[in-house]
């Protein structure tokens, strides 16, 4: 389990237990936490779970495959810290981690 | 001894003909048809229900004309998932019919494999023109595809579109009080064609005295050229040449403006990403925005109103609860599927759900059957405002070219929906509506609605 803090763009956070083997994206629709919509259900395909990993925290939230990283590509407000949260999956690994959502997915 | 049967001749193919090999004609070669000259949607859905998976074409128009597809993509799932149609290739070549979510998704989350390319036949089931290449980054691969893509991309992201909001809602809300009272009228055209057309002059501040224009190039770039009444493919060139050509006069009237104004061109003539692209590209990518953006939009404006009065309950749910628009928007896209399918060219050979499929093979994508999967989604064929999760839907596509303008969509669906429910406690569909004769624009031609008095 891992308890993970999730930054809207407009500062609202809430911090919720995640679930080992979890993706973040479902932590967070499982928690209904706004901002993150997940349309896809999952698969790297729609980029709606969009967001920034805090510093420190990349070389833990595992290796970007190629269909993430043509998503991320094409997603509003890209940075060298983007995810897409449904491809991190929670473990203890990642307790206390924090993720800043960007202003708009689409 | 007796003559051995022509094997060879008979036996059907299992891999779309090659462009290279297949004689284009115009026009093109008659349909093979169910025998049923004097066919209704029942009779059509009752042969679909037991006819030779093989001897089905369901592209043929008739099947949407009158709404009886469905049965046809439910034996596909449970009996054929990754289905080839030979039946009348020598009009489309022969295609794959790709029917269950899970397989949707990986085509069009493959585009390394499964490409889009205009000049491999482009994203419909027929293939494009190959005289008339409009490029367009939703019938483009990578690299070129993100470049434009990303190009257009920040126009209808949700920040931008909220400056706009309060227009299409004044826009929406002016179309909406002017509507009748106790007397029947198309909801097609007062609302889902007027709002449409007015949204998109607002967005590309197009004069709103000729919106109807942007409706009329919208309908004509989709049309289907077989359709008697419809253009001839040369007629219909000439027209989109001169929207063409009316684009470039707004284009020139503001690429010197000092200051960019808040419209899609003006940002599109100043953005230093955009600016210097060849004027077809620029063309090309409005073509698409004006397109992608009307029928689409249109069709789920009217499906709405349909599903609401098929389904008593959810409208009186609505009416109880106006906070469920927002879901329920996301359940009428799904619903409606507003688009039926997209199409990929294969590029390689390669395995899909157990069935070979051979470099230069065209691959459908039906939404329309994956959004009613039921390995993917629960009790699919109810329409349900409230349902759980009502975003994942496949109507947007999935992958690089997932709908770019899903935000500006829901947005309009949203904002008439609040309007709707602050006005009109009913609204009764009096009779069936007409629908689009095609396999591709999943819509309405007219929906006989009354406001009660
Ligand atoms: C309910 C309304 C809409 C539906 C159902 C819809 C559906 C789709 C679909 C299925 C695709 C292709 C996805 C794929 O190949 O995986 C697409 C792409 C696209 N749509 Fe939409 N669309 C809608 C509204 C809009 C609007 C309002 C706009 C314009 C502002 C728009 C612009 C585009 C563009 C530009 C693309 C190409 C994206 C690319 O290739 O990267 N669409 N849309
Ligand atoms: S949920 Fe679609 S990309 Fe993560």
């Amino acid at each position: 389990m891992a308890k993970i803090t999730y930054v809207a763009h407009d500062g609202a956070s809430t911090t919720v237990d995640v679930a080992d083997g979890v993706s973040l994206m479902e932590g967070a629709l499982q928690n209904g936490i706004s901002g993150i919509d997940g349309d896809c259900g999952g698969n790297a395909a729609c980029a709606t779970c969009h967001v920034y990993v805090a510093e420190g925290w990349g070389d833990r939230t595992g290796s970007i495959s190629e269909l993430e990283e043509a998503m991320l590509d094409l997603a509003d407000g890209r940075q060298a810290n983007s995810r897409l949260a449904c491809q991190i999956k929670a473990s203890a690994d990642l307790d206390g981690l924090v993720l800043n959502m960007p202003e708009t997915q689409h | 001894m007796a003559t051995q049967p022509n094997l060879a001749a008979a036996a059907p193919i299992k891999h779309t003909v090659p462009r290279e090999q297949f004689e284009y004609t115009w026009p093109l070669p008659p349909r093979h048809r169910p025998d049923l000259p004097e066919y209704t949607a029942g009779s059509l859905s009752a042969y679909l229900a037991t006819a030779p998976l093989d001897e089905v074409d369901i592209a043929d128009p008739i099947y949407w004309e009158n709404d009886c597809h469905w049965t046809y993509f439910k034996r596909l799932r449970d009996e054929a998932p990754i289905h080839f149609t030979h039946h009348n290739s020598n009009r489309h070549r022969g295609y794959w019919s790709v029917t269950r979510w899970a397989d949707i998704m990986a085509v069009d989350t493959n585009h390394q494999v499964f490409s889009s390319d205009a000049h491999l036949g482009g994203i419909t089931l027929f293939d494009m023109d190959q005289d008339f290449i409009m490029p367009m980054f939703i019938a483009m691969d990578q690299p070129k595809h993100d470049v434009q893509r990303k190009a257009v991309n920040p126009i209808v992201s949700g920040s931008n579109l909220a400056a706009f909001e309060e227009l299409i809602r004044s826009r929406t809300q002016e179309v909406l009080d002017g509507l009748p009272r106790g007397e029947v009228f198309d909801w097609v055209d007062r609302v889902s064609i007027e709002l449409t057309s007015r949204m998109l002059a607002t967005l590309f501040d197009f004069p709103q005295e000729h919106r109807r224009k942007l409706t009329y190039w919208s309908d004509i770039a989709t049309a289907d050229p077989e359709v008697p009444g419809n253009l001839q493919k040369e007629e219909r060139q000439a027209v989109l040449m001169g929207m063409l050509q009316e684009f470039m006069g707004l284009w020139n009237a503001r690429v010197n403006d000092p200051e960019p104004k808040g419209d899609l061109i003006s940002m599109l003539a100043h953005n230093p990403a955009t600016r210097d692209m060849p004027p077809m590209e620029f063309m090309g990518n409005l073509v698409l925005l004006i397109v992608g953006g009307n029928d689409t939009t249109r069709n789920s404006i009217s499906g709405g109103l349909k599903f609401l009065n098929d389904n008593p309950a959810e409208y009186a749910k609505l009416r109880a609860n106006p906070e469920l628009i927002e879901s329920m928007v996301s359940e009428i896209i799904r619903y409606q599927t507003p688009l039926a399918h997209m199409r990929r060219t294969a590029l390689e050979d390669t395995i899909l759900g157990g069935q070979h499929i051979a470099k230069g093979d065209k691959i459908i994508m039906w939404y329309v059957s994956g959004n009613r999967d039921e390995r993917a989604i629960e009790n699919p064929d109810a329409f349900i405002i409230d349902r759980p999760r009502a975003r994942q839907h496949m109507s947007f596509g999935f992958g690089i070219h997932r709908c770019v303008g899903n935000r500006l969509a829901e947005l309009q669906l949203k904002i008439l929906w609040e309007e709707i429910m602050k006005r009109f406690d009913n609204i009764e569909v009096v009779e069936a509506p007409e629908r689009v004769p095609s396999a591709f624009v999943k819509g309405y031609k007219s929906l006989m609605v009354r406001i009660p008095a």
